[in-house]
C-alpha cells in the first residue's frame, strides 16, 4: 500500500501533543549558568560609559561583561552582500561597544547562577548614554539632513540594486493608453514563533569543544559561521544541536549576536551557559520581516494587456545588518515581479536603508510575499483603471499552459525560467468553488441595503525550492544551497536517514518516511527520519524558502536509487542470477523485495531481518569487491527552483459603520507540484493564509518617532487567532515540476505569499462603489472606516 | 519574564490578609494574577509581599437575596456561568463572558478587575450602568462605594492601601432589556469601546435608560446626555441617533487612544456601539 500521497498522521505528533517533546527551555546541564543581557534602551546612541561595579557586587553573580570584553570575537558575518555592498556592511557585535543604532542591541551582560538573579543584576548595571536623533521610516532616512547611523553608508543608503529594463519599462509606460501610479506600504512584521530564540554553550577546555543547543532552522550553518566567520576554530571544535524547535518562519535562520555571546562565555567563564530569550525580546532583538515602501507605476492597453511594470522600493533593513538582509528586497523580491503573467517590460530599483529599528530579514516567504503584494495589486489596479473584471485581466496576462518552460522577460529571473504551470486550471477551479458568477450579484443586492461585500484575487506564484547554487552565488550568496541525504539499512533491516535539512514544524519525520516506505518497500515504522545535530547528519544548508522537500527530499530519493541498486546487485550474486534479470518490486501490501524475473520462488524480501538489508549489512557474501551494508549519501543540487501557484479568492464584508472586515470565505487552490502528505500540505497552507491575512488585517509593527517599538507586546500585536478566520476551503490541481524526479515544488510559503493581496484586493473590491482604489495595511477598523468617511458621507454618521 | 524577589503569604481569611496588609507596607493582594503578575514580569511593578487571597473561603460565591452579590474571587467564567447573573443582570454575564480568552476568564476575578481598573476593562462598564457597589472591608471596618464613584480614572479607584474588596453587589433593577456589546481590540481582546444599556419600556415608548460606556474613556461612565434622548422617545433611527450624539459629547474630555484605535475613531464608535446595545437590548 503506497503512502506517499496519503493523508498519514504525523510520527512527531504523539511527543508534540504530550507534552514529551524537548525544547530548548527543557534542557538543563550540571553546573550551568544563566544570562540576563542589559539592552539599549535608546533607537539611536553613542555608549560614553559603562559601569558594572554593583551588578558584579549582586550575590550570585559569576560575571559582569561588556563589548570591550569580546573584541578577540569577530562581528557577525554578512554573507549575502547582494547589491555591493561590501563597502558598507554593519553587522551586529556579541555586545555593541561604541554605539547602539536599534532599541535592544546588547551593550552588557550579566552571568549568574539563577535566570532571576541575572535580571536583578543586569538593573544596576549604569550606562551613560549620549542620545542621538533616530529615523525610522526608510525613504526618510535617505533625505538630507536625516540622522546619520553609519559613517560608511552616506544618506544611510546600504544598496542599491535593480533588475529588469529601465528604458524598456519607461518607452512602454509613454505609449501605454493607461498608466496607474501608486504607493504601496508593505509593513513590517514580528515573526512570533511560539518558542523564542535561546542558546544553551559548552566548553570542554581539554579539547577545545564547544557543544552549542540552539533555536536553529540551519544548524550546519550555524556551525560554519561560528567557525569559519566567527570565533576562527576548526570545524570539528563545534557542535550544533537544534533541539525540538517552535517555530521558526525564518528569524531562526540567522546568527544572532547571542548565540556568540553564549558560546565565548562558556569558555569566558568555564562552565554552561543557558540564555533563553523573553517575549519582550523577542520583539526587539529577533528580527523582523517586510518593511517596504513602493512606488508601482503600470501600464496597460485598453483591453487589459499589461505593458509594463515599473517599481522602485525601499527597502527598511534595520539599524545593522542580519545574516542575509541584502539578499531578501533585491534577488527574492525584484526577480519576482512578473508573477504569473508575461509582462513584456519590468524594471524594479531597491535602496536598502539602515534606520533606526529592529533587524529586517527572512520572514516567511521573504521577498517574495512583498513581490506579489506588488504585482498583485497592480493587476487589480489596472482592472479597477479600464473597469474590466480583474479575473479578466489576470487571463489576458497569465504565461500561457504552453509556453513552459517560461523565461521572464527582461532576463528578470537572470537565467531561470518557470518550470510548469496551468494557471487558468487552477483560476478556473477556484473560480468554480466560489460561485463567482452568483457573488457579483449577490454583492450588488448588498450593496442596495448599504452592506459592503467585496471579493479579492491573487493568482499568484511562488519561486521555491531556493538554489541552484551557482545561480545564486552569481546573486551575491556566499555559500552553496544543495541537500544532502543519507540513507542506511540496518541489520534488522529498519533504516535511518539523516538529512541536513531541519524540521521546527514541518514534519520531515513523516513526510520524508513517507518516501522512504514507497520506494524500498518497508514500513513507515521502520524508517527514522534523523535531523537537527551537525554530529552525525551530513551538511545542508537547512529548511527555508520551502526547499526541505524539493531540494533535501531529491537527495534522499537519489540515496533511495543506490541503495535499490545495490540490493540488486546482492541479490543477483545471492540468486546467481544476471543483475539485469533482477528486479526492485514494491507489492500491494508495500513490501519491497528483490526478484529474479519469471522465478517466484527467487526472491528476497530487502527491508526485514535476514533480508537482503542483513545480507548486505553482515557482508558473508557479496559480489567481488562490494562494500558491506546498504549505505548511501547524496548530494543535490537542483538545475533550477521551482515554481508553484495556484488562486487565492477572498470574500470579505466591510462593516460600513465600523471599518471592521470580516472574512466571510476564503478559497485556495495552490498547485505545490506533486504532493506527497495532503494533511501536512493542508496544514503549511492553513498557517500561511492566516499569517498572510493577518498582515492585510491585524499586524504590523509600530515605532514612534523616537524608535520605541510601542506594539511590543503581544496585547498591542495582533497575530492571527482562529476565531477571527473562517474555515478555510482548500483545493489543488497537481502539476509535477520536470526540475526533479519526485515532481515535488514546496508547499511551506504559498500562503503567506498568495493571502495578502487577496484580503487587501477583497476590501479595495468591497468599497470600490465609493471610487476606492487603495487602502495601505494593516486593514484597521479605524483606517477602512477612515477611508470610507473620507471617499463618502461616512458609513452612517 | 522575571520578577524581582518578593516574599508569599496566603491567609485564609480576611481579617488574616487586613492584618498582613496593615504589617506590610508596600505589600499587595493578588487574587487571579492576571493583570498583576505580567506587570511584575515586566518589571512595572513590584510588591516585597504579594498576600495571595484566591483561597479565602467566601469570597467566591453568587448570592441574590433581592440584590445580586457577586464575591470579589468569582471568576469572570463562574459569573458568565451563572442562572442568577443571567436572570437579573445578563449584560454582565455577557461581559465578563467576552473577557480575553477562556484561560483569563478562568483565572481572572471580578474583585481584581475592579480594584485594577484598567480603562478598557468590560465588567466596569456594566457595574457603573447598574448603579452597583463596591463592598469594602479595611482595618477600621467596611465601607459601601457606588461603582461610578469608584471609578475615579486611568488604574485609579476609590481604595485605600490596607483595603479589600470583599463582593460586588448589584441592586434590584428591573428592567425590559439590558446589553453589553464591545469592540475588542484584536490583540488583547480588551474594550476599544464596551456599552452597557439598561432599557425601562413603556408599551413602544421608553420609559428610562441607563447608558455606560469604557473603553474609550479614562473610566468607565455613564452618559446623561444619551439617556436624556432616549428617554420618552420610541427608540426610533432619530432618538438613536441623538443618543449617539450626546454620548459622543458627553465623553469628549475623557478620551484615550493609540495609534491604533485614535480617540476620534473610538468616540465615533461609541456612538455606533451605543445604538447597537439599545437593539441588543430589545429596543
Ligand atoms: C491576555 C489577557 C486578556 C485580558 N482581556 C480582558 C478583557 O478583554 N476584558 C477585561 O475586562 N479584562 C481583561 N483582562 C484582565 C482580566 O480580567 C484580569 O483578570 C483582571 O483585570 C484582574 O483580575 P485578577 O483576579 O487577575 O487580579 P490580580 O492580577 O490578581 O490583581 C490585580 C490588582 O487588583 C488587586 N486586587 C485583586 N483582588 C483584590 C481585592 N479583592 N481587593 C482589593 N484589591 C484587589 C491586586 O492587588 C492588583 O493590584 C485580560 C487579561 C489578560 C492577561
Amino acid at each position: 500500500m503506497a503512502v506517499v500521497g496519503k493523508a498519514v498522521k504525523r510520527k512527531e505528533d504523539p511527543r508534540l501533543i504530550t507534552g514529551e517533546a524537548r525544547y530548548l527551555e527543557d534542557i538543563n546541564i550540571p553546573g550551568m549558568t544563566h544570562i540576563a543581557i542589559l539592552r539599549s534602551p535608546h533607537a539611536h546612541a553613542n555608549i560614553v560609559s559603562i559601569n558594572t561595579e554593583a551588578a558584579a557586587a549582586v550575590p550570585g553573580v559569576v560575571g559582569v561583561y561588556t563589548g570591550q570584553d569580546f573584541m578577540d570575537v569577530n562581528p557577525l558575518p554578512c554573507p549575502w552582500p547582494a547589491g555591493g555592498v561590501e563597502n558598507n556592511l554593519n553587522t551586529p557585535r556579541a555586545l555593541e561597544v561604541e554605539k547602539v543604532t536599534h532599541v535592544g542591541a546588547g551593550v552588557a551582560v550579566v552571568v549568574a547562577e539563577d535566570r532571576a538573579t541575572a535580571q536583578d543584576a543586569v538593573e544596576l548595571i549604569d550606562v551613560e548614554w549620549e542620545v542621538l536623533p533616530a529615523v525610522t521610516d526608510a525613504e526618510e532616512a535617505t533625505f538630507e539632513g536625516a540622522p546619520q547611523l553609519h559613517e560608511n553608508a552616506p544618506n544611510n543608503v546600504c544598496m542599491e540594486w535593480d533588475c529588469g529594463d529601465q528604458e524598456g519599462a519607461d518607452a512602454a509606460l509613454a505609449s501605454s493608453d493607461v498608466v496607474v501610479k501608486q504607493r504601496l506600504r508593505n509593513q513590517r512584521l514580528i515573526p512570533t514563533p511560539m518558542e523564542t530564540r535561546g542558546c544553551i554553550a559548552q566548553h570542554e577546555p581539554v579539547n577545545g569543544e564547544y557543544t552549542i543547543w540552539m533555536t536553529s532552522q540551519a544548524p550546519h550553518v550555524h556551525r560554519l559561521l561560528f567557525t569559519a566567520f566567527i570565533f576562527g576554530v576548526p570545524e570539528n571544535k563545534v557542535r550544533v544541536i537544534s533541539p525540538q524547535i517552535g517555530g521558526g518562519f525564518g528569524a531562526k535562520i540567522f546568527m544572532y549576536p547571542e548565540y556568540v555571546l553564549t558560546t565565548a562565555l562558556s569558555k569566558k567563564v568555564g562552565r554552561p551557559v543557558k540564555w533563553v530569550e523573553t517575549r519582550s525580546e523577542n520583539y526587539i532583538a529577533t528580527t523582523h520581516g517586510r518593511d517596504h515602501v513602493t512606488d508601482v507605476e503600470v501600464g496597460a492597453n485598453r483591453d487589459g494587456t499589461i505593458t509594463a511594470l515599473k517599481v522602485k522600493t525601499f527597502a527598511n533593513l534595520g539599524g545593522i545588518l542580519s545574516t542575509v538582509a541584502p539578499g531578501i528586497p533585491t534577488t527574492l523580491y525584484g526577480r519576482m515581479l512578473s508573477g504569473a503573467y508575461q509582462f513584456p517590460n519590468i524594471y524594479c530599483h531597491v535602496t536598502g536603508v539602515y534606520t533606526n529599528t529592529g533587524m529586517v530579514d527572512a520572514y516567511r516567504g521573504a521577498g517574495r510575499p512583498e513581490a506579489t503584494y506588488v504585482v498583485e495589486r497592480a493587476v487589480d489596479l489596472v482592472a479597477s483603471e479600464l473597469s474590466m473584471d480583474p479575473v479578466e485581466v489576470r487571463r489576458k496576462n497569465f504565461v500561457p499552459s504552453d509556453a513552459f518552460p517560461f523565461e521572464p522577460n527582461n532576463n528578470l529571473l537572470n537565467g531561470l525560467s518557470y518550470d510548469s504551470g496551468d494557471y487558468d486550471k487552477a483560476l478556473d477551479m477556484a473560480l468554480e468553488m466560489t460561485g463567482y458568477e452568483d457573488f457579483r450579484a449577490e454583492q450588488a443586492a448588498a450593496r442596495a441595503e448599504g452592506r459592503y461585500l467585496g471579493i479579492g484575487f491573487s493568482t499568484y506564484i511562488e519561486i521555491c525550492g531556493i538554489a541552484p547554487s551557482a545561480w545564486m552565488f552569481g546573486e551575491g550568496w556566499g555559500a552553496a544551497l544543495w541537500e544532502s541525504a543519507n540513507v542506511r539499512m540496518h541489520i534488522t533491516g529498519d533504516v535511518v536517514v539523516t538529512t541536513g535539512s531541519q524540521s521546527h514544524g514541518q514534519g520531515h519525520e513523516t513526510s520524508v518516511a513517507q518516501l522512504v516506505a514507497d520506494e524500498l518497500g518497508v514500513s513507515m515504522d521502520q524508517v527514522h527520519v534523523q535531523h537537527s545535530d551537525t554530529l552525525g547528519t551530513p551538511f545542508g544548508y537547512g529548511t527555508y524558502g520551502s526547499r526541505s522537500t524539493a531540494v533535501g527530499g531529491v537527495a534522499v530519493w537519489r540515496s533511495l536509487q543506490r541503495i535499490k541498486e545495490k540490493a540488486r546487485a546482492i541479490a543477483a550474486h545471492e540468486f546467481e542470477a544476471d543483475i539485469e534479470d533482477v528486479e526492485y518490486v514494491v507489492n500491494e501490501e508495500g513490501v519491497g523485495s528483490v526478484q529474479v524475473k519469471g522465478a517466484p520462488d527467487k526472491s528476497k524480501v530487502v527491508g526485514e531481518f535476514m533480508g537482503i538489508a542483513t545480507s548486505a549489512a553482515g557482508g558473508w557474501s557479496l559480489p567481488g569487491d562490494m562494500e558491506p551494508f546498504l549505505d548511501e549519501t547524496s548530494y543535490y543540487d537542483p538545475p533550477d527552483c521551482t515554481y508553484p501557484f495556484g488562486t487565492h479568492i477572498c470574500i470579505v464584508e466591510v462593516d460600513a459603520e465600523t471599518g471592521n472586515v470580516d472574512i466571510k470565505r476564503y478559497i485556495a487552490v495552490d498547485d505545490v507540484g506533486k504532493v506527497i502528505n495532503p494533511m501536512i500540505v493542508d496544514g503549511q497552507v492553513h498557517g500561511g493564509i492566516a499569517q498572510g491575512v493577518a498582515q492585510a488585517l491585524w499586524e504590523g509593527a509600530q515605532y514612534d518617532e523616537n524608535g520605541q517599538l510601542v506594539s511590543g507586546s503581544l496585547m498591542d500585536y495582533a497575530i492571527p487567532r482562529a476565531d477571527l478566520l473562517p474555515s478555510f476551503e482548500l483545493g489543488r490541481t497537481e502539476t509535477p515540476t520536470p526540475n526533479n524526479p519526485l515532481g515535488v515544488k514546496g508547499a511551506g510559503e504559498t500562503g503567506t505569499i498568495a493571502a495578502t493581496p487577496a484580503v487587501v484586493n477583497a476590501v479595495v473590491d468591497a468599497l470600490s462603489h465609493l471610487d476606492v482604489r487603495h487602502i495601505d495595511m494593516p486593514l484597521t477598523p479605524s483606517r477602512v472606516w477612515e477611508t470610507i468617511k473620507s471617499h463618502s458621507n461616512g458609513g452612517n454618521s | 519574564m522575571w520578577p524581582a524577589e518578593f516574599d508569599y503569604a496566603r491567609p485564609s481569611s480576611v481579617a488574616e490578609a487586613l492584618q498582613l496588609l496593615a504589617d506590610n507596607e508596600d505589600a499587595k493582594l493578588l487574587a487571579g494574577g492576571h493583570s498583576l503578575l505580567p506587570a511584575m514580569k515586566l518589571r512595572l511593578n513590584e510588591a516585597p509581599l504579594l498576600i495571595d487571597i484566591s483561597r479565602i473561603e467566601g469570597l467566591g460565591s453568587i448570592s441574590n437575596n433581592g440584590s445580586l452579590t457577586i464575591g470579589a474571587l468569582c471568576t469572570h467564567a463562574d459569573i458568565a456561568a451563572s442562572a442568577d447573573v443571567q436572570a437579573s443582570c445578563s449584560a454582565l454575564a455577557t461581559a465578563t463572558g467576552m473577557v480575553g480568552d477562556q484561560q483569563v476568564r478562568n483565572w481572572g476575578t471580578l474583585g481584581g478587575n475592579v480594584a485594577h481598573a484598567d480603562p478598557a476593562s468590560d465588567p466596569p462598564t456594566v457595574l457603573v450602568a447598574f448603579n452597583a457597589n463596591i463592598n469594602i472591608e479595611g482595618a477600621s471596618g467596611g465601607r459601601s462605594v457606588a461603582a461610578a464613584d469608584f471609578f475615579i480614572d486611568l488604574f485609579t479607584v476609590d481604595l485605600e492601601p490596607g483595603e479589600i474588596i470583599t463582593s460586588i453587589e448589584i441592586p434590584a433593577h428591573p428592567h425590559e432589556g439590558c446589553a453589553y456589546v464591545k469592540m475588542p481590540h484584536p490583540a488583547s481582546r480588551y474594550a476599544v469601546v464596551g456599552i452597557c444599556v439598561v432599557l425601562h419600556k413603556d408599551g413602544d415608548s421608553c420609559s428610562g435608560a441607563h447608558v455606560a460606556v469604557g473603553g474609550a474613556t479614562v473610566r468607565a461612565m455613564r452618559s446623561p446626555g444619551a439617556e436624556a434622548a432616549l428617554r420618552g422617545s420610541s427608540l426610533d433611527d432619530a432618538a438613536l441617533d441623538a443618543a449617539a450624539a450626546a454620548l459622543k459629547d458627553d465623553i469628549a474630555n475623557d478620551l484615550i487612544g493609540d495609534m491604533s484605535f485614535p480617540e476620534a475613531y473610538r468616540q465615533e464608535m461609541a456612538g455606533v456601539y451605543l445604538k447597537r446595545a439599545v437593539r441588543a437590548a430589545g429596543g
